[in-house]
């Protein structure tokens, strides 16, 4: 069985505005779409889900509208707000200098254990 | 959404969370049932995977921001159900905190009326007041200066930055219409009521001409004194009325309960209208003055620019200008020494509310060991260490308040039994009521209380070891109580030892005090103030005759033995000082000594039984004209002559000497000795900065001087049937004393010396009342507290009295030690309660006249009582694990 990780502080929320950016989309539909983009590496904790939404909701990220699905049932979709994709644009940004950075120092330390 | 409109909508966004998830698990469900899991087991792994839909909604509500708001509603509703459901210890807790909230709310309120409440007039913080200055007056002996009536005109003449108004005390006899009464009155600029800013109640206030010399006289009547003289009849206005002999016409009545410098005079009359000589005087000051600061002005620039207006007359009158300033400061009530009496009661009444605090959290600690087991399955069921202090807080806050609530019933109800009840009148007394400043302290003070007694039980609540709490239920943990609980016994008792030795150190003073001698007899005798005839008044060489008449008259009133003229009485307000020297170099005024002045007829000594030690006191050979003549206590007499013989000795008197007093009179002769007397009163005699006493007859006063002696004079009589008998009789026969026919001389301010004296202790009595009281129930509350400590201690340790008792300790054993625990505490807290007492006992000699610091005796009296009661609460808890059966007590384990 492949090994999961858990999420570092903080992403959840960066990967949620990410998901939501796509489209208006329920939360159950979120849990999913993060489970088979990350190849099922990373482990989304269903329970922090919907905390992490209304979260997001309150701070204006994020907004909801209750719409009928395709199997015809109501459901609460979100979608960014501006300030959600403001948002979502820094964190992004920031999320990949520090990639970076932290892969510069990783091949860095490699290249002195040789 | 903002954060209220979550709070509005809670109901509408619980009910989509609800939808929400279960749209998630249906969908979860929905998709495992498609790939062929069986239904049920779908939906258990939907839910698995979810991780438990009450959790995450949990988590949800957290995330809204109005969880403490909703948090506080729920513990306030749980607080108030575990209240009703323990009856009795909410009672208990509710009884202890209402009467300690109720007696510091009813003692702030008074507070609050006398000292806090600003003047009674519109916009009271720009009116001040202006005072006389010169370097050489001592205000501490005298008081405030007054300021000369030609001063005061110029200032309001000159003055851009104040609306100055002055006013002098007065009395008067009004005769028509109805029987001769006296009067108080005051002289009042014509400005007065304006400048107050207050309206009259009837007609009109004095207009600018008729404040001055010669014009109409016109008089506005006190609001009561109308009440009283003409029925609230209001055709009074335009009436004419006699004052002094002189007919007024009314013009106004001020409004009800008008008062001015904490008095509510009788009668007004324009000042600018007297025309006595000390009204022409710059050297004289009699006039009071107060003002309105003008729109825009402060306080800085009105007294700068008096200073500058005092600097010119300095110069245009340097004779009697030189030196002399004013001082403009915040008009303030003058409340006198009940300032150190309230803030002495609000002191003690603090000591009895936190002894009641510390009596509800022994209460509250107790049972919250008792709830550890309950706390700590909310702990285990995820509740934080910062929740469950909330939870605390709330209920003691709970507690708190409905304890505050019923405080401010009993002040309500208490205030004004307590405000009668006062000794004398209390200043201001219209103003003491409930109002907001009493409820937010009644508030602040009880959500105070809430916090002080509920901090320590929340702040046990547990957090970890919660095991072991489970395993051994309350009874084990109870051994980290033990301490908190000793400490609050401790502090118990110390606050009772406080108040305990207050107590008992003014009731050893008011004893000490009441032993004294005054230095006269003090049986039957009745002193009257005496306002003489208007007509005689106006005719200088009339009085004396007039005098004689009127000790003549007394005399021959059935059950009067003899009777006196005096102008200053023993332990009445009113004093005369003067400076005296015992060589003709005498030093400058601030350099003589002072020695209290008084005027007498020949018979003072017989009328109020003071002994003459040596020579002889007066006769009616010592007359205008005859040598002067002056008999002193033996204070003076050891002042002024140590050790040797003053009889025949001469006084050089400044004020009594010189063109000022009569021609060619220079130095006194000393003809006798008498006794001391406590002018001062039983308590402030010996304290007083001025002591010693000298008589001068009343027959020797200038003829200029005899108008305003007049004014100043008392009669004393000796009686031989309790002197108020004579009273009726008396007032008869002088009312019509000269001449027979006019009938308008009248007494007033009758007391008897016996009241005087009383009254001269009546504070001590009030203190040492009020403090007894607090004292007592100070004594009760630890009492009850120590009960209940000790009863829950013995009881979380009946097991191990149990094994003790199953190991051959004896039943006295276990008392032993139940009694040596108690002991241990009453003694810690006696000692640190001894040191808090001196603390304190150096602040009563401090603020209560004649008292001695604290003597150790005081100490022997109230420690061991003390101890007594508080032994006496541990007895039965002790008893009671003495009578324990071994057998069950282990059982129970």
């Amino acid at each position: 069985m492949q090994e999961k990780s858990d999420l570092p502080q903080g992403t959840l929320d960066l990967l949620i505005l990410k998901v939501v950016a796509l489209g208006p989309v329920h939360g159950y539909a979120i849990a999913q779409r993060l489970e088979q983009v990350s190849r099922g590496v990373v482990r989304v904790p269903q329970g922090s889900l919907y905390p992490a939404l209304h979260r997001l909701e309150n701070r204006g990220l994020l907004a909801a509208d209750w719409e009928e699905t395709e199997s015809g049932r109501e459901a609460k979709f979100y979608r960014l707000t501006r300030k959600g994709r403001t948002q979502l644009e820094t964190e992004a940004r920031s999320w990949q200098r520090l990639i970076e950075a932290v892969g510069l120092v990783l091949k860095l330390s490699e290249g002195g254990a040789e | 959404m903002t954060w209220w409109q979550r709070l509005w909508r809670r109901r509408k966004m619980e009910d989509q969370l609800e939808k929400e998830l279960r749209f998630h698990l249906d969908q979860h469900a929905s998709e495992l049932i498609a790939h062929g899991r069986d239904p049920q087991e779908a939906r258990r792994q939907a839910r698995l995977a979810l991780g438990g839909a009450e959790q995450v909604k949990e988590k949800c509500r957290d995330v809204r921001g109005t969880r403490w708001l909703e948090d506080l509603l729920q513990d306030f509703r749980y607080a108030i159900r575990t209240l009703r459901n323990q009856p009795g210890f909410a009672a208990a807790a509710l009884l202890t905190l209402a009467l300690g909230s109720g007696a510091t709310t009813v003692m702030f309120t008074v507070f609050n009326g006398v000292l806090l409440k600003p003047l009674p007039y519109p916009e009271p913080d720009r009116l001040v007041a202006v005072h006389g200055h010169t370097d050489t007056w001592n205000t501490e002996v005298y008081g405030q200066q007054n300021v000369a009536y030609f001063d005061l005109l110029d200032c309001q003449r000159e003055s851009r930055s104040l609306a100055m108004v002055g006013w002098l005390n007065s009395g008067g006899i009004v005769g028509e219409p109805g029987i001769p009464e006296f009067v108080d009155r005051r002289e009042v600029s014509s400005e007065l009521f304006s400048v107050l800013g207050v309206p009259l109640f009837r007609g009109r206030a004095f207009l600018r001409e008729e404040d001055r010399a010669g014009a109409a006289p016109v008089i506005i009547l006190g609001y009561s004194f109308w009440q009283r003289r003409f029925a609230g009849n209001s055709p009074a206005v335009g009436l004419s009325l006699v004052l002094d002999g002189k007919s007024y016409t009314v013009v106004g009545i001020a409004p009800p309960r008008f008062q001015l410098d904490g008095d509510e005079p009788d009668a007004f009359t324009p000042l600018g209208q007297d025309t006595e000589g000390y009204m022409r005087k710059r050297d004289l000051h009699p006039v009071g003055v107060v003002a309105r600061l003008q729109p825009g002005a402060t306080l800085a620039q009105a007294s700068a620019e008096l200073a500058l207006i005092g600097g010119h007359l300095a110069e245009q009158y340097p004779h009697s200008n030189a030196g002399r300033g004013f001082v403009v400061s915040p008009l303030r009530p003058d409340v006198g020494d009940v300032r150190s009496t309230l803030w002495l009661l609000l002191g003690a009444v603090s000591l009895l509310l936190l002894i009641a605090c510390v009596n509800v959290a022994s209460l509250l600690l107790a049972r919250a060991v008792s709830r550890e087991r309950e706390l700590a399955m909310r702990v285990a069921l995820g509740a934080s260490q910062g929740r469950l202090v909330r939870q605390c807080l709330t209920e003691s806050a709970v507690l708190g308040l409905s304890g505050g609530v019923l405080g401010v019933l009993l002040a309500a109800i208490g205030i004004r039994p307590f405000v009668q009840f006062w000794p004398g009148t209390l200043p201001r007394a219209d103003e003491v009521q409930l109002d907001w400043r009493v409820l937010l302290f009644a508030i602040a003070v009880s959500l105070l209380a809430g916090l002080l007694f509920g901090l320590a039980p929340a702040l046990r609540a547990p957090v970890r070891e919660l095991e072991q709490t489970f395993r051994a239920g309350a009874r084990a943990v109870a051994g980290s109580s033990r301490r908190l609980h000793a400490s609050f016994v401790i502090s118990e008792i110390a606050l009772a030892v406080v108040l305990l030795v207050a107590a008992g150190m003014l009731g050893r003073t008011l004893l000490r005090l009441s032993s004294l001698d005054a230095g006269l007899n003090i049986r039957n005798v009745l002193v009257t103030r005496m306002a003489l005839s208007p007509s005689v008044l106006s005719n200088r060489g009339q009085i004396p005759v007039a005098w004689q008449d009127v000790l003549d008259r007394a005399r021959r009133v059935s059950g009067v033995q003899s009777v006196a003229a005096v102008d200053t009485v023993p332990m009445r307000e009113g004093n005369n000082q003067l400076g005296y020297w015992t060589t003709p170099a005498v030093p400058p005024e601030s350099q003589q000594p002072l020695a209290l002045a008084t005027s007498v007829t020949p018979d003072y000594l017989q009328v109020m039984g003071i002994p003459l030690l040596k020579g002889r006191f007066f006769d009616d050979h010592d007359r205008r004209g005859s040598e002067p003549v002056i008999v002193i206590d033996d204070v003076l007499a050891q002042h002024a002559f140590g050790g040797e013989e003053p009889v025949g000795e001469h006084l050089w008197i400044p004020s009594m000497s010189g063109p000022s007093w009569s021609e060619g009179s220079d130095p006194v002769r000393v003809v006798g000795v008498v006794g001391h007397v406590r002018h001062w009163g039983l308590a402030r005699d010996d304290q007083a900065q001025v002591r010693a006493q000298f008589y001068y007859p009343f027959a020797q006063v200038p003829d200029r001087f005899l108008h305003r002696w007049s004014e100043l004079m008392s009669i004393a009589v000796r009686t031989s049937i309790p002197p108020l008998n004579v009273v009726e009789s008396l007032r008869r026969e002088l009312r019509g004393a000269t001449g027979g026919a006019s009938g308008d001389q009248a007494l007033y301010e009758v007391r008897t010396m016996e009241q005087l004296m009383s009254n001269s202790l009546v504070r001590h009595r009030f203190l040492l009342l009020l403090f007894g009281i607090f004292a007592g129930l100070a004594l009760l509350l630890a009492c009850i507290g120590i009960y209940g400590v000790l009863a829950y201690l013995t009881g979380q340790r009946v097991p191990e009295f149990g094994v003790r008792m199953a190991l051959g300790a004896s039943a006295r054993d276990v008392m032993r030690l139940v009694l040596r625990q108690s002991l241990g505490m009453i003694f810690v807290g006696v000692g640190v309660g001894i040191l808090a007492a001196l603390a304190a006992g150096r602040l009563l000699v401090h603020s209560v006249d004649g008292m001695r610091p604290t003597e150790p005796s005081t100490f022997a009296i109230m420690i061991p009582l003390l101890v007594a009661a508080a032994l006496f609460a541990s007895f039965l808890p002790a008893r009671r694990a003495s009578r324990i059966d071994p057998m069950s007590a282990l059982r129970q384990e």
